[in-house]
């Protein structure tokens, strides 16, 4: 690497920004800051482009019949907004994006364990994006994201592209995991015990178990899917010999424990802000590491919930129905201790808390509303209607899209050495909150009075929900083009951010904004994450400063 | 559910049949619906109040603790109370397992039917529904006798359907190379909207059918009388009957307008460019192999989505639908 050669000019000069320049540099680079950033500029493409598909999905549903597309093209466009945005944005976000940027500053490392692996990763992300978008000019995908089978088997169109995407994407997920867990066991600082660990790094360990044992199971089934529909071998094909109910069996396998690769980097991302803008201690920081094992855990055994409706037999549903309310404590949990933390504490209502703040309030919601869907006599009315397209935005999107715009915020000053417009980031954060309440409370009502979901034409007395939630939808995404437009301007035009805005105590805020190539020129001391008494606010720099004379200064 | 019903300070007869709905859920058609509505507004209890209590004790601590100056330090730096977090882990258990219990009680209710419940064997295909009675007579649309347990047996032509009827709060998957079962009693006469829960393709949405819940005797009378309308009715007539109840409707329309399939509207008779690149009269053979042979000879434009119906229909039937469609063209059969 030509880059480790490099000899900055000055110390103020050698951030991972500016170490090695044009575009091989960042092509070819190992720094594991630069392949989180590779990847935050790639899952905002890919939320981009599935933001556009749910527009086009929200607009034909202005009316029932035709608004602006035939039936088959709407059914693709749902298929690529729920396929881009769970395999291309919401799965790699938060671990790819912000963990491959602070999980080794966190532990005072120089990098992840593996750092080829981890440039190895995002390549392969790019492969099974690229496999992706050919699906769309291939003809398009109509099976839902679920891609069951027969009729994924049966019908037309680019399946196989989109499925061997999706399998390329699997072990890209698989490649960070597997780097993050070997990271923390090895690269931990020797005074750093895992009670020591800030919670990010709980969760993304949660979520890194979940990758590395569920998704192989992703990958043989797609496998399959492919090996019968390209060869005609019978797996689950009955007029094969096959059984269809088995690949759902297989799908959900992997797929539930897969919402919670989705929420626990969310979660952890949650445990650290709170903290910090409450000027406070972390509450109850054992139940909530521990809560996110128990998640890891628990999610492994309810994947069953999927298909109460599906001809499993009623003591499977009836087990499954049961394990899957365990999963429902450890969430209530962490909401409670966040809660409590921010009791007497000093509340600062930035942009990142307000996302925190929408955080618990939507994920309330999402939480609440699985109770609805995990007891069997409701489930039965409610499976495959838009009670449960609100239940999983609310979590989903009001959960981990959230709290990775609370991470975005929380860590852009430190990533690229700005700071955003404050006012226009509010502004945003608080349309995004409106929108989306408009968007998805409607669906729960439209749902629970029986809407299916993936429907291209719907009975009249429907009209007036989905207007409201398409007119909603739109508000969302004016909220989103703002971030967009003040994060790019603060690139140009923001103040430089100080070393630590938000007067954190992890050690990403102890090195300079942006990070220099090496992280630390000295390794930092022992301190607790969440005790924030060795820091004074600095008006000069709008900024926190250690304390003279306190334990890291 | 009675206790539960007090509990939430509405009585039982809140919940009786042909209850007229609420801002959540439809009107209820069976007496189980009003069971499972009940727990659905005990869930929603408990939900609301977890909700106003998180939200609510959120917002307090915003107006309290909002930092007022920069740099302002917390007043506590409390960071654990095991008492207080074991109660909020016991408190939820203890709930749910409630939930769980009267879910899955309901649940077994409204799955398990009376033995001496009436049969109708259901079958999906892309894109609508067929109902058989034991008489052996098709239909498009469920008719059933009020106060009378029925239980169907499903399966299906091709993909996975599911059989949805919101009014009764009921829904299966519809599988192909299983039987999947469900039942219902229905408690008024009336009509009810099925739907097609599981994603299946183009006509999706459009794989809608009713229950027809006959008033007490009638069904019979309604039965006997729709079995033998091939003989009883002239062809044409006959032909139009049973393209509803096989549902060639769903993809085909009769006044021309372009649906799935192409319209029965001045069809017989007319000259049909295909894919191939051939153009064919559509003449009595032709119609004939459209429906035992679709794939054979798509018509350009259209996609080759139709299923076959060899062996579903007789030569009878065959002969009353070329009848019907015969009768929407004013062109005569082709002369040889």
């Amino acid at each position: 690497m030509s880059m480790s050669t490099h000899t900055p000019s000055s110390a103020a000069d050698d951030n991972y920004l500016h170490h090695g320049r044009g575009l091989k540099s960042w092509l070819t680079t190992l720094d594991h800051k630069r392949i989180g950033v590779l990847y935050l500029i790639s899952v905002l493409t890919s939320f981009f482009l599935g933001g556009l598909f749910a527009m086009l999905v929200r607009t034909e549903l202005l009316t029932s019949g035709r608004t602006i597309m035939d039936a088959n093209s709407y059914n693709q466009s749902f298929t690529l907004h729920g396929a881009i945005m769970i395999f291309l944005f919401i799965i790699p976000s938060i671990p790819a994006a912000f963990g491959n940027f602070v999980l080794p500053v966190m532990l005072g490392a120089k990098d992840v364990a593996f750092p080829r692996l981890n440039l190895a990763s995002w390549y392969l992300y790019v492969v099974g994006a690229v496999f992706a978008l050919v699906s769309i000019l291939a003809g398009g995908v109509d099976t839902g994201w679920t891609f069951y089978t027969p009729y994924s088997t049966s019908t037309g169109g680019a399946v196989v592209w989109l499925t061997m995407g999706a399998f390329i994407l699997g072990f890209s997920s698989i490649f960070t995991g597997l780097n993050f867990i070997v990271t923390i066991h090895k690269l931990r600082p020797a005074w750093m015990g895992w009670f020591k660990m800030p919670l990010f790094l709980w969760s993304l360990y949660a979520t890194a178990i979940i990758q590395v044992l569920a998704t192989p199971v992703l990958g043989i089934t797609l496998v399959l899917l492919v090996l019968e529909r390209t060869f005609g071998v019978g797996i689950f094909d009955p007029a094969l010999g096959g059984d269809p109910v088995l690949y759902q069996h297989f799908f959900w396998f992997y797929s539930h424990p897969a919402v919670y690769i989705m929420i626990l980097p969310a979660m952890g991302i949650i445990s650290e802000l709170v903290s910090v803008f409450s000027r406070k201690h972390i509450f109850g920081y054992r139940f909530i590491a521990y809560s996110s094992i128990a998640i890891a855990i628990f999610g492994f055994l309810v994947w069953g919930h999927h298909m109460f409706t599906s001809g499993q037999s009623g003591l499977a549903n009836m087990i499954f129905s049961a394990l899957t309310f365990s999963v429902s404590i450890p969430s209530a949990i962490k909401v409670f201790n966040w809660l409590t933390t921010m009791y007497k504490g000093s509340l600062r209502l930035d942009t990142p808390m307000l996302y925190v703040l929408s955080f618990l309030f939507l994920f309330t919601i999402g939480g609440l509303t699985g109770l609805f869907l995990g007891t069997l006599a409701t489930d039965i009315h409610l499976h495959d209607t838009y009670f449960v397209v609100a239940h999983f935005h609310y979590v989903m999107m009001g959960g981990t899209l959230i709290a990775f715009l609370g991470g975005l915020h929380y860590w852009w000053p430190k990533m690229f050495g700005r700071m955003y417009s404050e006012k226009w980031g509010r502004t945003a954060a608080v349309m995004i909150f409106v929108g989306f309440n408009i968007t998805f409370f409607t669906q729960f009502v439209m749902g629970s009075k029986g809407m299916p979901r993936r429907y291209y034409n719907y009975p009249p007395e429907f009209t007036i929900y989905h207007q409201i939630s398409t007119y909603g939808s739109y508000l969302l995404a004016a909220g989103f083009v703002l971030i967009a437009v003040y994060l790019i301007a603060s690139l140009f035009k923001g103040r430089p951010a100080p070393a630590n805005p938000w007067g954190a105590g992890t050690m990403e805020w102890q090195c300079a904004s942006p990070p220099p190539y090496y992280n630390f020129h000295a390794a930092p001391a022992e301190h607790d994450p969440y005790d924030f008494s060795h820091l004074r606010y600095d008006e000069s720099i709008d900024g926190y400063l250690p304390a003279p004379g306190a334990q890291g200064s | 559910m009675n206790a539960l019903n007090t509990l939430l300070g509405s009585g039982p007869g809140a919940f009786l049949a042909q209850g007229g709905g609420s801002f959540w859920l439809p009107q209820r058609g069976t007496a189980i619906a009003g069971e499972v509505d009940s727990i659905f507004n005990f869930i929603l209890w408990v939900s609301l109040f977890f909700f106003v209590l998180i939200v609510g004790v959120m917002a307090v601590f915003i107006v309290r603790y909002r930092q007022r100056r920069a740099g302002e330090v917390a007043a506590s730096s409390v960071s654990h109370n095991t008492a207080l977090e074991l109660t909020w882990t016991l408190v939820p258990v203890a709930l749910v397992i409630v939930i769980f219990t009267v879910g899955f009680r309901a649940y077994l209710k409204l799955t398990v039917p009376p033995v001496d419940a009436y049969e109708v064997l259901v079958t999906g295909q892309k894109w609508n529904w067929q109902f058989t009675y034991p008489n052996g007579y098709r239909d498009g649309q469920l008719h059933v006798p009020v106060d009378k347990a029925i239980r169907l047996v499903m399966s299906s032509e091709d993909v996975i359907h599911s059989f949805f009827i919101p009014d009764f709060r009921v829904k299966q998957d519809v599988v192909p190379g299983r039987y999947s079962k469900i039942w219902f009693k229905a408690e008024a006469p009336g009509e009810h909207v099925i739907l097609c829960a599981e994603f299946c393709g183009t006509g999706h949405s459009d794989m809608i059918s009713k229950v027809i819940v006959h008033p007490a005797g009638e069904f019979e009378t309604w039965l006997e009388a729709a079995g033998g309308f091939l003989d009883k009715l002239p062809p044409a007539e006959a032909g139009e009957r049973l393209t509803q109840s096989l549902g060639c409707n769903a993809c085909h329309s009769v006044d021309g307008s372009r649906m799935v399939g192409p319209s029965y509207k001045g069809l017989f008779g007319s000259p049909r460019r295909l894919k191939s690149g051939d153009t064919v009269t559509a003449d009595e053979d032709y119609i004939r192999r459209s429906m035992l042979d679709p794939a054979g000879q798509v018509v350009e434009g259209f996609d080759p989505v139709m299923p076959t119906f060899q062996g579903r229909v007789k030569e009878k039937e065959i002969a009353v639908i070329i009848a019907y469609i015969k009768s929407l063209s004013d062109r005569e059969a082709p002369q040889p």
